[in-house]
This record gives C-alpha cells, structure tokens and sequence, in this order.
C-alpha cells in the first residue's frame, strides 16, 4: 500500500498505524524507543530514592512535610483522564472519522495543559512556602529532576501533537500521517504510566515518611 | 540516465556526504571520522609512554598528564572504537541481511552528526583552556571539583554523542527485525548480524543510565545541583554506579561485534562452515544478558560489603563461560578447514592467545578478595587492554582489510597488511605484558611520573617501546591506504574468493540501492549454498521492479548543530551574560530543524526499473 494515496473509509485499513513498512519500523522503532525511556527513569527513580530526604540541616523540609495530597490527586487525574481521551482519538483514527479524533486530541492536549498547570502552581509553591529548590539540597535537585524530566516529557508530548494536529488540520488521515498520530499517542500513554510510578514513589510513599 | 552514473565536482562530493542517507557512505563517514579519533587517542597514548618511559620525567606536567589519560580513554572508547564498529555495522550489516538501507535512513545520519558533533566539542577542550582531567570514569568525587572546563567538555561532548549511539542503536535493532530478506530467518544470520543486533539491544538499555549520570554531573557543575556534593546531602557513589551500569555493558558492546567479525574471518577463510553456529549465537545473547549483571565487579572497593561483592563476583566469572564456547567453536572452525593465511586471517590467529589472556586476568580481578590486591594499579591497566587492544581493536584492524574492497572496491596491499599486522601484535604485547607485572609489583595507574629503584625503570621502558612498535604498524596501514586508493585497481563482488554471506554477492562498491533484486535466501552462508549449487549469484525472490529510495537532507546536520551550540552556551552560561541567549538559540537550530522534519512531507523516491535494467548493462560491460 502507498502511504501518498487518496484515501477513503472503505479503503481503510484495520491497522494503518503498520500498514505499510515504514509506519511498520516507526511503530517498532518507538516501542524500542520508550524501552530505553523506561531505563531512563529507572535511573532516576533510583537516584531520586538514594536521596530522598537527604538535605543538609535539620530545618529543611522534607517529603513529609511538602507534599499535599489533594493536589496531587487532581494532577494525576488530570493525566490519567488525558491518557483516556487520547484512546477515544485512536479509536477514531482507526475508524477513519478524522474530525472525531482531532476533538479527542485536542481534549487531551487541554487536560495535558491543565496537569502542566498544577505542577507549575505545586512546585512554585514548594520554593516559596518551603524554600525547598532545585539548589537547596540533594533532595531537592533530585526531586525536581525526576518529577522536572516527567514534566518536560509532557510539554514535548502536547507540542508534538499539537503540531501534528495544525499539520494535518486541512488534509485529514492518510497512511502516512496515521503512525505519526499513532505513536504520539504511545507517548503520551508512557508519560501516563511513568506518572503512575511518579505517584506511587514520590507522592504516596512520600507522605507516609 | 541514471543516478549514479552522474558526475560531480568536490564541492558536489561535500555536499553529498553532508545530505547523505545510505547507509554505505554513513560507513565512510564513521570510518573516516573514527579513523581520526583513533589517530588523535594513539597520539595521546604516545604521550604517555613518553612520559612514562623513565622516572622522574617531566615531558609534560602532571596537570597534562591528567588531561592526556583522560582523553586517550574517552577518545579510544567513545570516538574511535565505537564509531569504527558502527562504521563496518553500517557497511556490511543491511547488506548482510539483503536490505537495500537500515530502517530509518534519516535518523541513521542524524547518530553520526551527533557523535561528530559531541566528539569535536569533546576535543574542542584542549585549545578551550584544558581538558577533562578527572579519568575516563569521571568520578564525581574528583570530577565535581575539578578546575576549568575540562568536566564540562566531558558531560556534554558524551552526552551529544550517546544520543547519537543511542539511536543509531535503535536503528539497527528495526534494520534487523523488519528489513530482512526473503529466507532470511534468524537462525540464518550471519554472526556479525547478530552480535550487531545484540549490541545493539545493549546500547538500547545500557545508554540511559549514562545519560542520566552525564545530566547529574551537568547539573551539579552547571546549574547548581548538589546530586553529588557530600556536604548538601549528595553522593558519589551514585555516579559510579550509573556510571558501571552503561560502563560494563559497554566492554561488551564492544566486544560483541568484535566477535562477529572474527567469526565471519574464521568462516570465510578456514572455507568451512562456522563450528557450532547455534552455540556461537545462543552465547552472544547470554553474554549480552550477563553483562547487565556484573557491573559492581568495578566497585568492589567501594564498600557495598561482602554479600554484595560475593554475587558480583560469582556473576562476572559465570561470563567467562559463554566466551569459553565461543572460543572452542573458533578453534574447532579451523580444525579440518583449509585455512588460508590472509591478513584478516592473521588478526584472527593473533586475536584468540591475546583475547584469552584478557579473560584469564579478567576472572583474576573478578575474584573480589584478589582485587583488592589489584585494584587500581597497573595489573588492571593490562586487563583492559588485553580485552580491548587483543579483541577489539584487532578486530577492527581485521575488518578494515576484510571489508575494505567492499566498501572501496579495491583491495588493501596484503603484504603491507602482514608487516602492519606484525608491528602492531608484536608491539601490543610488548607494551601490556610486562603491565601485568608491574601491577602486581605494586605500581599504581593514573601516576604521572615513578621514583628509580624500584624496581619500575626498565619495564616502563620496554612498555614505551612497544608502543613504538605499534604506531609503526598502524603508520604502514596508513600508507597502505594512500597507496591503494591511488593505484584504485577495481575488484570484482567477491575478491577474497571465499565469501558466505550476501555482501559478496553484489558488485565492490554496491550500487547505492543495494540488491536490484532482493535475494531469496535457502540458508546460512548463503551464497556460499548458492556457490556450491554452482550458481554465479543469488536467485531473486521479487521480479524486476521500482524501488523506494528515500532522500538526502542537511537536517541531520543542522539538528547536531544546534545540540552543539547550545553545549557552549550552558558551559559558559555561568560566567557570561551570552550563555543563556546561545542555549536558546542552539536550541532553537534543534527543534527547529525537528519541526521542519515533521511538517515537511517526505515520501522519498523511486528508481524506475528501465533505469535498473541500464545500469546492469552498463556494469556488464565493463
Ligand atoms: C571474562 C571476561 C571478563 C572479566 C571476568 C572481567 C572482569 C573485570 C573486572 C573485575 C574489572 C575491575 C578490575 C578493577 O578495577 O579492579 C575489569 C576492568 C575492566 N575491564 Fe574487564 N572483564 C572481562 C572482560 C572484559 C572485556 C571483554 C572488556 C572490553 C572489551 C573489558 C574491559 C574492561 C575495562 C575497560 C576495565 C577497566 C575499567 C577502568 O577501571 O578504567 N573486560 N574487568
Ligand atoms: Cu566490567
């Protein structure tokens, strides 16, 4: 199949995100890429938790003393909903309902957008109540650099499907852009998941001491 | 007309290296620059062996001696021995697997202008105020205080090139499992395919954790972090274990194709099949799952504690039997073969006495207690270097002339090539045997200089010699090129005479779309099969049709570019008001050059078959 073709809902195929061998190695070629994305965080994660509450007096805050469940909970349903709304988009992108799935996509590029918002407000807030930087201690540059990595992954994630989504606004689908929508998509669910880990290891085993 | 039939001024040849997207001169490209560095390291190296040459010298000071070792190491690792294996990767691996290009030509050029990039920028520091001083390893305990900027070439000229391994990693891995041809199973590829593909999975999982050392230290040194300064609740030994966690798969990722060339010579000029192929491929994989598990065998006097130097130890040793197959398999592939002494097959012969005394001191230095003994001192200094110099970079010497018509079309002078071979063996041996000795007498490494009487002079000096002899020999090898490529005498597609794999099937340089047909494969050796069957060349498995090329683009370049710019700005960014505005900017020349990538269509090209059918006649004809 060519990837330039004209297409229609007929001639749509079950799986354009591979149907071609070069949507096939790009669909590979992520995979791989997020296994080494995985290993990634994994570096940090274990950095993050060899210096956890390492700080250099006694007055510093620690992870105790930071953390707010509530707001965590808003962000981490902010990302977890996005991360829904982008599977809707990749329903319809399999259906060939092109409009259906840029309204899925922009939802997801929103509530993205808003978690970005809460961390921005949350880590303003640890540097202003709690004086707790990225400089301050070991602690804090670990922390910012795990929880900071996570966030940028997020903003690299909403610009490239926003450009995706300005790109391809006027052409619709083809089985050339399909794996790109596709694979953004994947990103965006690891960001999800590394959150989920985020969560657990900071936010939660953090509050309980 | 066809494509490559077309003329083209210097200017012209420039331009299309700096666009190109086949994989057959991105193998030029990291030959040539891999070359380079390799020169660059050994010239280091040679400072070095001045220096130590007698006690008490003062060739240089012991600041620039710092700085020497640091490079000769960084340089040898990252800029020279992995680009010259990516280099013959490149060439021979599609070819191998009957692809007419990797999986993804454009990134495939974009991971050799970030390692070119982050190796001038590396290099960029001697004439910048100072090289790294702080050992290959960088050791955040030296490395966070070190003076002037030499640390920060470091962690950012490393991080651009990773990211270029990193990729072009990811790249052979697709090549592999997508692109291959017809026949083609796994169980059918040649061993270079497959320590390729292994080594590549490695740098797939073993690079992050470097990158993400190289992002601490950058933000410790750079912008303020305290990941690794004691008194602000850090720790060092952080560093050195995500240090090791890349750092020992990394020996491996080198070694591995390494073995598969040998492997390829092994076959190829014994003229027998491979001895236990499947036991050679089985032990590649477990080698290459070994490696992630061993990492604190480099730690063991750090102070993790007994149990935990116990099972290091025990894992690293369990390595040593996996190399042991495959070493039995080369010997047992000569036995009853009827070998042909050529120059890659000297390297070959060279190769297994040396590798072996690398794995013998290597299961020394293994056993935990012992290495207390050894740490640190010149007896490691040995090991390494029996590994790397006795498999790595002999095999690279091997490939070069193995591969050489492949890539040039025309054949490096065996003689010279047998001298060049018996200066560098000679030579390598003289200058590490006698380290072994010298660390167990009790010389520390990383010295700059040595008090007479101890017992060190007259060893030193003959390690100084030998280092003589070894860049004699690679001298002739760079004769032997300049001679060669003058005289240019055209080979045919398999010169050896003795070529198995796909490679040797096609004409010396390949056309640039590779196979006009894609080969249908029966088996392993598979035109060796096909020779034996006495047929000229492989049966096609597709009829005669267009192929899909894809384009050449400068965005590659320009995507290093920016990461190269912006590694100046963060340098400076602390003592200079510019550093931040040239951050942004190189960043934007990045992401920049990535958006143009992803908006502009590229659906490359197709070489009609008419325009086929006329090459082949050309080419019978001449
Ligand atoms: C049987 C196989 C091997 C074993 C058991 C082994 C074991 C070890 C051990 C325990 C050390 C640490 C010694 C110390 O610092 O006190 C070491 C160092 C080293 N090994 Fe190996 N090794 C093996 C093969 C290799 C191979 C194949 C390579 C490279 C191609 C390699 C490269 C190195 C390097 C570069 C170092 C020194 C790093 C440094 O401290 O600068 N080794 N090896
Ligand atoms: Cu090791």
């Amino acid at each position: 199949m060519q990837a330039e073709e004209k297409m229609t809902y007929e001639k749509w195929p079950a799986a354009p995100e591979k149907s071609t061998l070069e949507a096939k190695n790009k669909f590979l070629g992520f995979w791989l890429f997020l296994g080494g994305e995985t290993t990634l965080f994994a570096s940090l994660f274990a950095t993050y938790l060899a210096l956890k509450d390492k700080v250099p007096s006694a007055d510093a805050a620690l992870a105790k003393d930071l953390f707010d469940l509530p707001l965590t909970f808003v962000a981490t349903m902010l990302l977890l909903t996005s991360s829904l709304t982008s599977v809707y988009a990749m329903y319809h992108m399999k259906n060939f309902a092109f409009k259906k799935m840029m309204v899925w996509l922009g939802l997801t590029v929103l509530l993205g957008l808003g978690f970005l918002g809460t961390e921005v407000y949350e880590f303003s807030h640890y540097v202003h109540t709690y004086k707790h930087t990225f400089t301050s201690s070991a602690f804090g540059s670990a922390f910012y650099t795990l929880v900071g990595f996570h966030g940028a992954h997020v903003a690299f994630g909403l610009c490239w499907i926003l450009s995706l989504m300005i790109r391809n606004s006027k052409r619709g689908l083809s089985l050339y852009n399909a794996p790109k929508f596709y694979v953004a998509s994947l990103y965006w669910h690891f960001i999800d998941v590394v959150w989920v880990f985020i969560f657990t290891v900071v936010y939660l085993m953090g509050m309980v001491g | 007309m066809s494509t490559i039939a077309q003329k083209k001024g210097f200017g012209g040849t420039i331009w299309d290296f700096l666009t190109t997207v086949d994989h057959k001169k991105i193998a030029i490209l990291y030959l040539i620059a891999g070359g380079f560095f390799f020169v660059v390291g050994g010239l280091e190296a040679v400072f070095i062996r001045v220096q130590l040459a007698v006690p008490n010298n003062d060739f240089v000071s012991a600041g620039a001696f710092n700085q020497i070792i640091t490079m000769h190491g960084t340089t040898m690792i990252f800029l020279a021995a992995m680009p010259l294996l990516f280099a013959f990767m490149n060439a021979v691996m599609p070819l191998q697997i009957g692809a007419r290009d990797v999986a993804f030509p454009f990134v495939n050029a974009l991971g050799f202008w970030l390692f070119f990039f982050g190796g001038i920028f590396l290099n960029l520091s001697w004439f910048l105020g100072g090289a790294p001083d702080a050992g290959w390893t960088s050791y955040a305990s030296l490395a966070i205080h070190s003076k002037g900027h030499g640390v920060d070439f470091y962690v950012l000229g490393l991080q651009i090139a990773g990211l270029g391994t990193l990729i072009g990693g990811i790249n052979f891995l697709v090549t592999i499992i997508n692109m291959r041809a017809p026949g083609m199973t796994y169980m059918r590829m040649p061993l270079f395919t497959w320590s390729t593909f292994v080594a590549s999975a490695m740098i797939l999982f073993a690079f992050p954790p470097l990158t993400v050392g190289l992002t601490l230290m950058m933000f410790d040194r750079l912008f303020g972090a305290n990941f690794f300064e004691v008194a602000m609740g850090g720790n060092t030994v952080i560093w050195e274990h995500l240090f090791w966690i890349f750092g020992h798969p990394e020996v491996y990722i080198l070694i591995l194709p390494a073995f598969g060339i040998f492997s390829e010579i092994f076959a190829i000029f014994s003229r027998k099949r491979l001895f236990g192929y499947s036991s050679m491929v089985f032990a590649t994989v477990l080698i290459g799952f070994l490696g992630f598990m061993v990492w604190a065998h480099h730690m063991f006097t750090t102070g993790l504690g007994p149990v935990a130097n116990a099972i290091f130890a025990v894992a690293t040793m369990a390595i040593g039997v996996p190399t042991g197959i495959k070493i039995f398999n080369w010997l047992f592939t000569m036995w009853g073969g009827s070998v042909k002494f050529t120059t890659p097959m000297y390297y070959a012969f060279g190769f297994i006495p040396s590798f072996v005394c690398g794995g013998v001191t290597g299961i020394m230095v293994a056993t935990a207690a012992a290495d207390y003994q050894y740490h640190d001192t010149y007896f490691v200094v040995a090991h390494f270097h029996y590994v790397i110099v006795g498999g790595v970079v002999l095999a690279i010497l091997a490939a070069t002339h193995l591969w050489w018509p492949k890539m040039f079309g025309t054949m490096l002078n065996e003689t010279l090539g047998k001298i060049t071979f018996w200066f560098f063996f000679i030579g390598f041996h003289l200058t590490f045997f006698i380290q072994h000795f010298l660390g167990l007498w009790g010389m520390p490494r990383r010295v700059f200089t040595y008090l007479p009487g101890q017992g060190f002079d007259f060893s030193n000096l003959i390690s100084s010699v030998g280092a003589a002899f070894m860049s004699i020999g690679v001298l002739v090898l760079l004769y032997n090129i300049i001679m060669t490529s003058v005289k240019n005498v055209k080979v045919g597609n398999d010169p050896w005479g003795d070529g198995r794999t796909l490679e040797w099937s096609i004409p010396s340089p390949p056309p640039f779309y590779n196979f006009k047909q894609l080969p249908l494969v029966r088996g392993l050796d598979a035109f060796w099969l096909e020779k034996m069957a006495g047929k000229k060349g492989m049966t096609p498995a597709e009829p005669l049709g267009d192929i899909h090329m894809p384009n050449a683009s400068f965005i590659p370049f320009m995507i290093s570019l920016g990461l190269f710019i912006a590694a100046f700005g963060a340098m400076y960014h602390k003592n200079h008001a510019w550093g931040l505005p040239v951050i942004i900017l190189g960043l934007l020349v990045t992401f920049g050059s990535m958006f143009l990538r992803s908006v502009k269509d590229d659906h490359g090209f197709h070489i009609h078959k008419e325009d086929l059918v006329e090459d082949n006649e050309k080419g019978a004809k001449a």
